[in-house]
């Protein structure tokens, strides 16, 4: 019930900021240097063809009335029209939404699930081998640029030993999982290397706590103590790393979905800039501050679930 | 006195931190017994062992892992200082309880109180969800939190401070242990609830029949509530007497130095004493007797030997080479 009441609250407070990024978003394009018309045209443009188009996008219209007729868009889900693919832009953002947030999901979950073990473990024998050989590995995964760590995997994984498809995305779901799991894993790689190490550390602080000794004392075996009374108490830091993370991961999946053909947001933004699509880039702006916001939305609601307090405040 | 059955006796327990030459001896050759059902208080200044003694008795001793430990701790046939740690854990909780001086931080934030009370219940007795439920509410019942039905489906940062202990009291005594290790129990809480924390810890003592190992820097503690004394400075016990002859005739110099600067016992004037100097570093303690720097009374040979524990009279011993001589 708390928790309910704490997720509308939270669901009210995020009508300001949607707004806040309509106009950002809306403004952007307004205060670019250039004209938009006279930049989708290019050099062959004719003043009567730029005027034309000015018209046509409604760029001779005061600014309010504009950003009243974008929201209007919105609101009906068209996002207006994209000037590329001239067709409606709502459909064609929902179309390749679900590829960029198939594979954020699932590299977050891979990310996650080598977290917990891994971060426990190396936080309980702290400097001995496997916490010195994850440092390592990790920081390695790190440190090389995503593109070169597909083609890395792609060669045993998916050419000398064809487990993963090379690229492209799937028919059903099972099909598009298999597509999907190579390049979920190279992202996962990235967010796992940041979240065991802040995961960690907070497992070693959290195992200082006095109230971990209050469960030692009581007898409680130490797998207990750890399952019971560290983990929980030592993700609160680790859930803001992943969210912020996860966004910027968002942002981010283009480099992946171009190494593995992957159709989703980040090749339609690298696309849709170089075709001068506004409407298209303004809309996928949208898109994408919207799905971080929706990230840091999940994220404060795992607070209130991990620590009771937070929902109180 | 008779010969009163132990609880607990230890010997010769030495414990160092660290490796040399920045070894730690926190605790130096002390022994000292804890007889059934009574209340031993154990005093000194911070940092002078005490928690560390009591830390050492289940070995719990969190994060910071002692680099040496050695001597014996006998409890109920039993040499503890030897067990396995799978051994040991079944002690913890079940015949050893412990209770810390920070209510505010001893109790898990993110889990409900019920729940925390319940643990210990259910890994040593093995009682179902059910019957640990209601012994939960019997313990909440019996250590004074009101409405216990309904509180234990509370986190922590509902209570009050001195509602917490309460609730660290009501974990700790779940088991009916035969000894409970009270480290500062009530430093950490305002006075008037120190004193019914108290007052709770020997009423439920009389109950269960436990001995209680109190640790406290406060003298006017100590003879409110215990039977015998060990005054500790810099990791070595330097005077055990009971109670009544602690405070009617105290006898190593830095006993009387800390009763001198309590209010009650303070010069003619009602002026207080406070004692000079601060407490030694226990990786380089002078040589001698410790307290040497300190002590108003020092001669030069008191910086030759360290003064073994000698009786005075019986159940009394001081560690002092000027005991005897007059005054």
């Amino acid at each position: 019930m708390n928790l309910l009441f704490f997720c509308i609250s939270r669901l009210l407070q995020l009508v300001p900021v949607l707004l806040g990024i309509t106009i950002v978003a809306f403004l952007l394009l307004r205060v670019m240097p250039g004209d938009p018309a006279t930049l989708m045209l290019g050099s062959r443009g004719t003043p009567e063809d730029i005027a034309a188009l000015t018209s046509q996008l409604g760029l001779d219209r005061p600014l309010w009335q504009q950003y009243l007729s974008f929201l209007g868009d919105i609101a009906r889900g068209s996002f207006g029209r994209s000037i590329a693919y001239k067709a409606e832009i709502g459909p064609l953002l929902i179309a390749r939404l679900w590829p960029t947030l198939a594979l954020v999901g699932l590299s977050t979950v891979i990310a996650v699930l080598m977290t917990i073990p891994l971060a426990m473990y190396t936080a309980v024998r702290r400097n001995g081998a496997v916490d010195h050989a994850v440092k390592f590995f990790f920081v390695t995964a790190m440190a090389m640029p995503p593109f070169w760590l597909g083609v890395l995997l792609v060669l045993p994984l998916a050419i000398a030993v064809p487990i993963f498809p090379v690229s492209g995305y799937g028919q059903d779901w099972l099909d598009k999982l298999h597509h999907l799991a190579l390049p979920a894993f190279i992202i996962a790689l990235g967010t796992a290397a940041l979240t065991i190490r802040s995961l960690r550390s907070s497992i070693i602080a959290v195992l200082g706590a006095d109230y971990v000794d209050t469960a030692r004392a009581k007898g409680l075996p130490e797998r207990s103590v750890l399952r019971r009374h560290v983990f929980r108490n030592s993700l609160t830091s680790t859930i803001s790393v992943l969210a912020v993370h996860t966004s910027w991961v968002i942002g981010g999946t283009v480099v992946i979905e171009t190494v593995f053909g992957i159709p989703g947001l980040g090749s339609l933004l690298v696309a849709s800039i170089s075709a001068r699509d506004y409407p298209m880039v303004q809309g996928l702006t949208v898109t994408f501050a919207v799905l971080v916001v929706v990230i840091n939305l999940l994220a404060d609601i795992a607070y209130s679930i991990v620590d009771p307090r937070v929902s109180l405040s | 006195m008779s010969a009163a059955h132990n609880t607990l006796a230890v010997e010769h327990l030495r414990v160092t931190f660290g490796k040399a030459p920045n070894a730690a001896t926190a605790v130096d050759d002390v022994s000292f017994e804890i007889r059934q059902g009574e209340v031993f208080g154990l005093v000194g200044e911070s940092g002078c062992g005490k928690s560390v003694t009591c830390r050492s008795l289940i070995q719990l001793f969190g994060g910071s892992r002692p680099s040496a430990m050695t001597g014996s701790i006998s409890f109920e046939g039993r040499n503890l200082a030897a067990l396995q740690p799978k051994d040991l854990v079944k002690v913890r909780g079940s015949e050893i309880a412990m209770i810390f001086q920070d209510p505010m931080t001893a109790l898990n934030p993110t889990m409900k109180v019920g729940r925390q009370i319940e643990e210990g219940l259910r890994q040593h007795e093995k009682l179902s969800a059910r019957q640990a439920r209601e012994k939960a509410i019997t313990l909440l019942k019996s250590v004074g939190v009101m409405a216990p039905e309904r509180r234990l489906d509370s986190y922590p940062h509902a209570f009050s401070g001195g509602m917490r202990q309460r609730v660290l009291i009501a974990i700790a005594l779940a088991c009916r242990p035969k000894l409970l290790i009270a480290d500062e129990p009530t430093t950490a809480l305002d006075v008037t609830v120190q004193d019914q924390i108290l007052k709770l810890i020997l009423k439920l003592r009389a109950e269960i029949g436990m001995a209680v190992l109190l640790v406290t820097h406060d003298l006017g503690v100590v003879a409110q509530t215990c039977d015998r004394v060990a005054v500790m400075y810099a990791g070595r016990i330097v005077e055990l007497a009971t109670t009544e002859q602690l405070f009617a005739k105290p006898s190593h110099p830095y006993t009387r130095a800390l009763l001198n600067a309590l209010p009650a016992h303070g010069g003619r004037g009602g002026r207080l004493q406070p004692i000079g100097g601060s407490p030694p570093s226990l990786a380089a303690p002078p040589p001698g007797c410790r307290f040497h720097p300190r002590c108003s009374l020092a001669i030069p040979a008191c910086e030759l030997q360290q003064p073994p524990l000698a009786a005075i009279q019986e159940g009394h011993s001081a560690a002092c080479i000027r005991i005897g001589e007059p005054a």
